[in-house]
């Protein structure tokens, strides 16, 4: 790779990647701020970033996958069956308190990954099958498990990181979703960062430069497992007890990812912009909604928007990308 | 424009050597052999429980079944040769079905045919210049057209519309011995596509592009139009089963498609077949096998009353172990790069 | 290898053209004279887009009927009932019976305490040696094959739930000339079954829940209209319904959202209305499944919650009571998932059943809903469902 090539593409990865999923989520806030005059009000404002909470967290956990050059599509089932298991829990259990039950099922999270990630870089399955199984797995086992629905209701305690605010005033959601942004921020400046995107970009070269790519790939797996368990934690709070509480998640927080530039396949795209995207979702969710488009016409909005975006990024960056792929493939 | 190249690269040029060796590596083979094996484990098992898997009423609804979701990924595979996906199946085919009842209930069934067909072409066409023109993942590209899709059905429909005449009925309820007509128009579809993809130079095109979008375009393979091509053909077969639904529902029903998750389901039967998620590999005849495999399964719960729930278990680990196992000789091969 | 398949494919057609020619046959029923007339009434009922006059004026004339039969069961009860013959049905010979039943799927609590309702009272009934259940998961096609598997297995009498009300018809017609058949909740357009059981109907539910709000809410009052998802029939008529009394009550309807069911975006849409309106006067629900959100969306935002509306499940009861909510709960009720069995064994028997068997409809209202709200029942549970003298109650509903 010749020196030019290597500046222009490191220029095109730390602008380029996130500079349009900014601007959309300029444009969709201004266009908030005029449909509703209230919406920089603190308390609206806050319950904003709130309700975004959970697609942001999982956007952060997915982007991890997406980035090493995987497909995580369990997350949706993992939130679901996040819910349902805490419902069925505590109807067994009552006064089981709430730290013990999170804690718990931020495990389980860890476990769902984990098994992912090891199928998916012991067996050779490509994620998106893996993922897809899971998916089909989880929904399936937990609603056998229940019955079809849980039978437990969620205490108060339990659902307050969800529901609830600490002093008063800021969402304990808020905070989570900040302390999963500095946290994912931290982790991609790290080493352990750079050898993911590394995996991603190129596989082999990363294991020729010693990366041992199945525990890192494992590794981001797992991270998707327990940001779709925090997901749940903070949705069960926010809305409580439903058996269809992460429907059509996977295909939102994957969604969001896109829109904040990063490349499916991997290799490319910044943490920061892919949680940008996941807000830039919701904004645009919130901004349909207010805007009173025509209840059923809102998906065609919204699908004519995603293309919309993913393709006016994709095509100021094309031409950097087909000037790559010779070097690389050489 | 690759859509989801995420797992290690195939090598075209393995490729030819691959397929003339030891035929029982092969996918194709495998899945076959697969749907042989769980027949006959699923007639042992319901014979136990006092059942007949193979009554003739359960051949006929093992072959009935395969219809709609076999028309669906026959289709699909075409894309997922070519290295591209599509999600907007489920909802392009409860928009076929619409379609057809209300044409078939003014007009002719031969207008129906051709506006189910013309409708379906136009948004294989509209997916394929997304994912090649604009250059968005085929993922993003045909989810969105998917919400696309799913607000103009809801917009437009409140729930069941049109009517099918009986004459074009008989396409979903006459049978030939146990055999539905319907599963000839899978036969003939599926001749089709394994001629396209077999047997001409599309079709060569297509798995060159899969297999390596970049070395194909550099030995003068036009990738583009080979996507575009192949999306416009999974729509076509999405149009196809779409007329089927019709004709078996006998109305267009805005759910018939979603409800079904034939968009999952489709590419899970797919991956059950031994096409490569990634491109290149794989083909028409294995999807058949991972249609049937997925048939048989349902049948055979349905004739023990499985739990609805558990089923999706044992639907996901199987789909996940097939793939495993299709992984798995590949493994000696010392060049390959772990996925 | 391709020689010898251009020398098979000939042969292969000879073959197929002689099976074609010897064994064609149709599992389609018989177009009889009666094709005609049928086809001309399904087009009328059609026209108006899921609105239809008469249907409406009948619902709300028989929400106030009274109903005949045992007042402390209402599954057996019905309203204005035109009873038929059914000698013709009447199981031959001894043996117990083998019951079968085609259900659209458990894919909503609604169903599963439906199904838990129908398989505790078969149990009631030790004629019934068999109970054969074939689930489509929500899927028309694969109901059409369970049906048609079903009609070929020797039940004595079918139950069909349909999943949908026109895509069935042609396989429930195929059904009725092979074996009694009962349909329940949705119909199908066919009048082939022996009977036709259902509740009063979505327009009746819809206007119990509309004139509450327009007697609680005053004129001019903003109302925030919250559906599940369009296209969904029995939907469309309860909306169909309200919108008339709003309409004629002059209230504002400030918004109708669709909330799919999910009680997240149901708590979004609500919080939304009420920032950007200030005050809502009043919440209409198309059904249940996410009234409580609705309710903590205005706790969250710190108001009062308004008159609303909701339905029977347990969660919206609860909250209700601890809440001292303005509210109302019209059902759907589960308790007709009983009357089928109780329908096809008077069939087998001869006895006399009504060609449309309406059960009754009841609304929970502050004045009743003690008697509806049992505590420690789970939030997802129906309390309509007429099941606490069935075996296994309440355990096998979920009570721990």
């Amino acid at each position: 790779m010749s020196t030019a090539t290597a500046v222009l593409t490191g220029a095109g990865r730390r602008l380029g990647t996130g500079a349009p999923v900014y601007a959309l989520l300029v444009v969709l806030l201004a266009a908030l701020a005029i449909t509703e005059p209230g919406f920089y009000e603190p308390d609206s404002f806050l319950a904003f970033i709130k309700r975004a909470a959970p697609l942001v967290i999982l956007a952060a956990g997915q982007y991890l996958v997406i980035v090493s050059g995987g497909f995580d599509l369990s997350v949706g089932a993992v939130v679901t069956a996040g819910v349902v298991a805490a419902a069925e829990f505590y109807g067994s259990f009552p006064d089981a308190p709430w730290v013990l039950v999170t804690a718990g099922l931020l495990a389980a999270g860890a476990v769902v990954g984990l098994v992912n990630g090891l199928i998916t870089t012991r067996l050779r399955v490509p994620s998106f099958i893996t993922t897809l199984g899971m998916m089909l797995i989880l929904e399936g086992a937990v609603f056998y498990w229940t019955g079809g629905s849980p039978q437990g209701t969620l205490p108060e305690a339990f659902r307050a990181f969800g529901r609830g605010t600490a002093g008063g005033w800021l969402p304990w959601a808020v905070l989570a979703c900040l302390a999963v942004g500095a946290a994912a921020w931290w982790l991609m400046r790290s080493d352990f960062g750079r050898t993911l995107i590394a995996t991603g970009d190129s596989e082999r070269a990363a294991a020729l430069a010693g990366v041992r790519v199945p525990r890192v790939r494992t590794l981001a797996f797992l991270g998707s497992g327990v940001a779709a368990a925090l997901a749940a934690v903070l949705v069960a709070g926010f809305s409580g007890v439903s058996a269809q509480a992460g429907r059509g998640l996977e295909f939102e927080a994957i969604t969001a990812v896109v829109l904040g530039g990063v490349i499916l396949g991997g290799g490319r795209g910044s943490v920061v912009a892919a949680m940008a995207g996941a807000f830039s979702l919701q904004a645009l969710f919130t901004l349909l909604n207010l805007q009173g488009v025509s209840g059923a016409l809102e998906s065609t909005v919204q699908g004519f928007i995603v293309i919309a975006a993913v393709g006016l990024g994709a095509a100021d960056y094309g031409r950097l990308r087909r000037r790559r792929t010779p070097e690389e493939s050489a | 424009m690759t859509a989801i190249r995420t797992e290690a690269a195939p090598k075209p040029a393995r490729r030819f050597t691959r397929r003339r060796r030891l035929r029982f590596n092969d996918p194709v083979v495998g899945v076959w052999l697969a749907a042989a094996a769980v027949t006959l484990l699923g007639w042992i098992v319901v014979a136990i429980d006092g059942g007949n898997l193979l009554s003739r009423t359960g051949v006929t609804g093992i072959l009935q079944n395969s219809v709609a979701l076999g028309l669906v990924a026959v289709g699909q595979s075409a894309v997922i040769l070519t290295g591209s996906l599509d999600l907007s199946v489920a909802y392009l085919i409860s928009i076929g079905t619409l379609v057809a009842a209300e044409t078939m209930q003014d007009g002719s069934v031969f207008t129906a045919v051709l506006a189910v067909l013309g409708l379906s072409a136009a948004v294989g066409l509209a997916n394929g210049l997304i994912v090649t023109g604009l250059k968005v993942n085929a993922f993003i590209a045909t989810l969105g057209m998917a919400f696309i899709l799913r607000g103009w059905i809801e917009d437009n429909y409140t729930g069941p519309a049109g009517k099918v005449p009986d004459s074009f009925q008989r396409l979903g309820y006459d049978r030939i011995g146990p055999v539905p007509v319907s599963v000839f128009l899978l036969a003939g579809v599926a001749v089709a596509l394994w001629l396209i993809t077999k047997r001409t130079r599309l079709g060569h095109h297509m798995y060159a592009t899969g297999g390596d979008e970049h070395a194909a375009r550099l030995s003068g393979v036009r990738t583009k139009r080979t996507v575009v091509a192949a999306h416009v053909l999974c729509s076509l077969c999405v149009g196809a089963a779409a007329l089927f639904l019709a004709a078996r529902l006998g109305a267009g029903a805005p759910w018939a498609g979603t409800e079904a998750r034939y968009d999952l389901e489709s590419i899970a039967a797919v991956v059950l077949g031994g096409t490569a998620l990634a491109g290149g590999r794989g083909g028409v005849a294995g999807t058949l096998g991972g249609v049937l495999v997925l048939s048989v399964l349902d049948s055979v719960f349905n004739q023990l009353s499985v739990d609805p729930f558990f089923k999706n278990v044992v639907r996901g680990v199987v789909i996940i172990a097939a793939v495993a196992i299709y992984a798995r000789p590949r493994r000696t091969t010392p060049r390959r790069q772990p996925a | 290898m391709s020689r010898t398949r251009r020398r098979v494919l000939p042969l292969a057609a000879a073959v197929l053209a002689g099976v074609l020619v010897a064994s064609c046959s149709s599992d389609k029923p018989a177009d009889s004279a009666d094709g005609g007339p049928s086809a001309a009434k399904e087009s009328d009922s059609k026209q108006s887009k899921f609105f239809d006059q008469g249907d409406y004026e009948r619902q709300l004339a028989l929400a106030k009927a009274t109903p005949e039969g045992p007042q402390d069961k209402p599954w057996e009860q019905m309203l204005e009932p035109e009873m038929q013959d059914t000698a013709k049905y009447k199981k031959k010979g001894s043996g117990g019976i083998n019951l079968c039943f085609s259900n659209a799927g458990v894919f909503n609590p609604w169903r599963q305490v439906g199904l838990k309702n129908m398989k505790a009272e078969v149990k009631l009934h030790k004629e019934i040696a068999d109970f054969t259940v074939l689930d489509a998961q929500g899927k028309d096609d694969k109901q059409i094959s369970d049906i048609q598997e079903l009609s070929g297995k020797n039940c004595d009498a079918l139950i069909v739930s349909p999943n949908t009300t026109a895509t069935l018809t042609p396989a429930v017609k195929q059904a009725c000339g092979k074996v009694p058949v009962i349909v329940f909740d949705r119909g199908v357009q066919t009048d082939c079954a022996v009977t036709f059981i259902s509740p009063v109907g979505g327009y009746a539910y819809g206007a119990a829940a509309a004139d509450f709000l327009t007697e609680k809410v005053k004129k001019k009052g903003k109302i925030v209209a919250l559906r599940i998802s369009p296209g969904v029939d029995v939907l469309e008529t309860r909306w169909s319904a309200a919108k008339i009394a709003f309409d004629k009550a002059g209230l504002d309807v400030a918004e109708v959202k669709f909330t799919d069911g999910d009680p997240s975006k149901t708590k979004s849409i609500v919080s939304d209305a009420i920032s950007r309106h200030g005050d809502i006067d009043g919440v209409w629900m198309d059904s249940g499944a996410t009234s409580v959100a609705a309710v903590e969306a205005f706790e969250d935002a710190g108001k009062d919650v308004p008159p609303i509306t909701g339905e029977d499940q347990q969660d919206f009861l609860q909250a209700w009571k601890d809440k001292k909510l303005t509210a109302i709960a019209p059902t759907y009720p589960t308790f007709q998932w009983r009357t089928p069995v109780i329908a096809a064994l008077q069939i087998l028997e001869g006895k006399q059943v009504p060609k449309t068997w309406t059960l009754p409809q009841p609304t929970v209202t502050q004045q009743n809903l003690d008697e509806y709200l049992q505590d420690g029942m789970p939030p997802l549970h129906y309390a309509m469902c007429g099941c606490a003298d069935l075996p296994g109650y309440p355990g096998a509903w979920g009570k721990k």
